[in-house]
């Protein structure tokens, strides 16, 4: 028997609770050595260059992809053409919600795999692509199941608008296409859709579930390439619908490429949030929803609460708590799933956070992060948070899309929303305060598309979504989502 | 930081004098506990939530059965109690697997005041604790010189720990100077026992109430603060246990003094208890890994963290009848 004196356990030494590894499996994946274009339901070769998509998290290949050209986009824009005036143009909304639903059904059976491969192409942590990622894009599709043949009732009109060109991040990539794809497809368009160039995998395994599906070809195609072949879909002549969701430059670029035309266009572009804490908030929540508004999804996020407002009476007590549960985030393999901060999806963007964390430190902010060891292949950035920071600096202003925090403080409500609102962006807000009249006012105050209140970075598929300003226009999401699918009414 | 108990037990008056100006009057009292920071339920759940889904697998899921072992405050709180079942439950105690010497004793045993006496005799020396509920447990409706009597009772038997129960209707009607001096009159009379301070969340119900009941108990000179007696639904629960790992990681802050947290009543799988001590781990912090700072109420939790630890040792499964049923 263990004779231990149970007073006397703290004053020996104590083994530590060290989390042992606990990594999801690769096996339920089968990634292929090369990909083509989805195009008419079938995946053919890319006429342009091939290039490589790698794990971000060990800068291992993982795959060939095919190079969309002008070409094959012509193809891939008369497939959706001549799927929606044979096909899915005509056919009566119910039976469209069929296929959605499916899909959708699809989507949650195979929902390990899909966080997987999400995970190991992208660089997020399982947690996340298991937790948020799949369920809530199958959650758009369900949603949008419902709207197809109730169209009447959305006050936008029934009539579809013909073939949507859709560019989407890496940022979340399966979630960001069911965005785009679950509402045009509801209102009876078809698509032609480009992944990201870093992150091509789950959109090309979404390619397949639309086969398991039998969704009618040429519905959804799936095109993969950088920038040219982003620029010649936008660019074409057939296509009826813009949307585009990255960055605020290539939005811009975008928006001079189809003016003159009848495309209609919704852009959902960068951010520059305010998250607002009060005195009178309930702190351990706040600092939640700071660290979740900011390192969910590595900053990775054009909503993110990237500029933290904390009001000056209670700012060094937000501060001190802040850093011990930024002390507590598990950075490393996106694979285990006890971590809670992955990698950077790619060299680029990290030379990117990098450059402004450098200019943040030479403007004169106090840069801090947590002890952490970073794994030696890979890209990876600590979580960080820069203190003192004004208006003035750049880090308040530009949006750096990585796991950097910049803590500004206010005094007054006034303050504090005349500080929110000036940046060039409008996407996203966050409110802490206990007071419920408050939390009103201000979300009148704010020039932002969403106002969270005692929450942050919560997403729905019946809520609509996008930004003021800089951030773009139209929305996502909801009702609403159907605005920019549909022909208005007549 | 470590702090031993010998300390704690003199820093705790210590940090009853730090805030005697709160609790000078009923209404410096109530203006403190209203002024602690507010918690956002639906934030607070979601968090502990979050903390649920940590994956603790093979090294460190050993370290934490059995470190759960050791924690467990192993309870038998019936009115069908007897001497015989007492010391079944104390032999439980000290060997909790009979086939393997190398499983630790549990913490203590939790029993009704009239069963120390039984308790002590059979653990002896063997080093796990006699832990008394007092204090008319459980509702806690009885005069206090009645619930004075019946802690004193308890100490004189040979208890080691006071497991009292707050006045909750003086608590819910915002009388908070009477369970406060109630609190203190209880510690005075344990002597040398530990006390642990109930509250029963299932009937204060809000969060709020559960962080002020928490830094109620703790100015008072509590021990350790604990959730519920277990005879109201519902007992312990993630949320209400993170609320009140908070308070006491936030007493430290202030005061430096470490309390002990104890949630009881619901925790039946090892899968559980994991999901506790992760929370401990990342919300107070590793300090509170120890038996002296955390507990679990609990009786039938024991089979299955000894079920889980042969398996974890052997690879395979038994069957309940490998495990005593006391």
């Amino acid at each position: 028997m263990a004779k231990q004196k149970v007073s006397t356990g703290s004053t020996t030494a104590k083994p530590v609770f060290d989390y042992a590894p606990a990594p999801e499996s690769r096996a339920i994946v089968d990634i292929k050595p090369s990909y083509g274009l989805f195009i008419n339901g079938e995946f053919v070769d890319g006429g342009g260059t091939s290039f490589k998509t790698i794990n971000p998290a060990t800068e291992e290949v993982l795959a060939e992809i095919a190079e969309a050209s002008e070409a094959d986009i012509d193809t891939a824009v008369k497939a959706a053409r001549r799927a929606h005036s044979r096909v899915w143009g005509r056919m009566p909304g119910k039976e469209r919600a069929k296929y959605l639903y499916r899909i959708a059904r699809i989507m949650q059976e195979r929902g390990r795999e899909i966080a997987v491969l999400e995970s190991i192409d992208n660089g997020k942590p399982i947690k996340e692509s298991r937790d948020v990622d799949v369920p809530v894009a199958a959650a758009h599709f369900f949603y949008y199941a419902g709207w197809a043949d109730k169209l009447e009732y959305s006050g936008y009109g029934t009539q579809s608008l013909g073939v949507a060109a859709q560019v989407i991040p890496w940022n979340f990539p399966l979630l960001m296409l069911a965005w785009k794809i679950a509402p045009a497809l509801a209102a009876g368009n078809t698509v032609v859709l480009k992944p990201a160039e870093t992150t091509p995998l789950t959109a090309l395994l979404f390619a397949e579930i639309c086969q398991q599906a039998d969704l009618p070809p040429g519905v959804v195609n799936i095109v993969t390439g950088a920038g040219d072949t982003g620029h010649f879909l936008v660019g074409h002549d057939d296509v009826d619908k813009v949307a585009f969701t990255g960055s605020t430059d290539v939005g811009r670029a975008i928006a001079k490429a189809v003016a003159g035309t009848n495309k209609k266009v919704t852009l959902e572009l960068g951010g520059k949030a305010a998250n607002i804490v009060f005195d009178d908030a309930p702190i351990d929540q706040a600092v939640e929803g700071i660290v979740n508004g900011i390192f969910f999804n590595q900053g990775h996020v054009c909503c993110a609460g990237s500029r933290l407002l904390v009001q000056e009476s209670i700012a060094e007590e937000v501060l001190e708590r802040l850093k011990r549960r930024m002390a507590t985030l598990r950075v490393g393999d996106p694979l285990d799933k006890n971590t809670d901060v992955g990698a950077i999806n790619s060299a680029e963007q990290l030379a990117r956070i990098k450059q402004l964390s450098a200019i943040g430190e030479e403007e004169g902010a106090g840069r801090w992060s947590p002890p952490c060891d970073l794994p030696s292949t890979g890209f990876w950035f600590p979580p960080t948070l820069f203190t003192g920071v004004t208006q003035a600096h750049r880090i308040a202003r530009e949006e750096i899309f990585g796991p950097v925090l910049s803590v500004l403080t206010f005094r007054t409500p006034a303050e504090a929303v005349e500080k929110a609102n000036n940046t060039p962006y409008g996407l996203s807000a966050g409110v802490w305060t206990d007071k419920g009249s408050r939390i009103l006012w201000m979300a009148n105050q704010l020039r932002a598309g969403v106002v969270w209140a005692n929450t942050f970075n919560k997403f729905d598929p019946t809520s609509p979504f996008g930004g003021y300003k800089e951030s773009g226009y139209g929305r996502e999401g909801g009702r609403h989502g159907l605005e920019g699918y549909l022909k208005g009414t007549n | 930081m470590t702090t031993t108990p010998t300390t704690t037990a003199s820093a705790s008056s210590a940090a009853g004098n730090s805030f005697s100006d709160v609790t000078s009057s009923e209404s410096a009292l109530r203006r403190f506990l209203h002024g602690l920071p507010g918690v956002d339920q639906v934030g607070a759940e979601a968090r502990a939530t979050a903390l649920g889904t940590r994956s603790i697998k093979t090294t460190a899921k050993d370290y934490a059965i059995d470190l759960a072992i050791r924690m467990v405050d192993l309870t038998t709180l019936e009115g069908q109690d007897t001497h015989g079942k007492v010391r079944a439950l104390a032999n439980k105690a000290m060997r909790p697997d009979p086939a393997d010497p190398t499983c630790p004793a549990t913490a203590a045993v939790c029993v009704y005041p009239d069963m120390v006496g039984i308790a002590k005799e059979t653990l002896g020396t063997s080093g796990v604790n006699v832990a008394a509920v007092a204090t008319a447990f459980p509702s806690g409706r009885a005069a206090l010189d009645i619930k004075l009597a019946d802690t004193r009772d308890a100490v004189e038997a040979g208890a080691d720990e006071i497991d009292m129960v707050i006045d909750r209707g003086a608590f819910l009607s915002g009388r908070y100077l009477e369970v406060y001096d109630e609190i203190v009159a209880v510690k005075e009379a344990c002597g040398p026992a530990h006390l642990k301070v109930i509250f029963e969340t299932g009937e204060l119900q809000t969060y709020d109430n559960v962080r002020r009941a928490s830094w109620l108990a703790m100015m008072a000179g509590g021990h350790f603060i604990k959730t519920s007696t277990g005879k109201v639904q519902p007992a312990a629960t993630l949320p209400v246990t993170m609320i009140m790992l908070e308070a006491v990681r936030d007493f430290r802050e202030a005061t430096g003094q470490m309390i002990g947290v104890k949630p009881a009543g619901g925790i039946r799988t090892s899968k559980d208890a994991i999901k506790y001590l992760v929370m401990v781990n990342e919300v107070a912090g590793p300090d509170w890994l120890d038996p002296d700072w955390f507990r679990f109420g609990a009786s039938t939790l024991l089979n299955d963290l000894l079920m889980q630890r042969t398996k974890m040792t052997t690879g395979r499964y038994s069957g309940p009848d490998y495990f005593t049923l006391d």
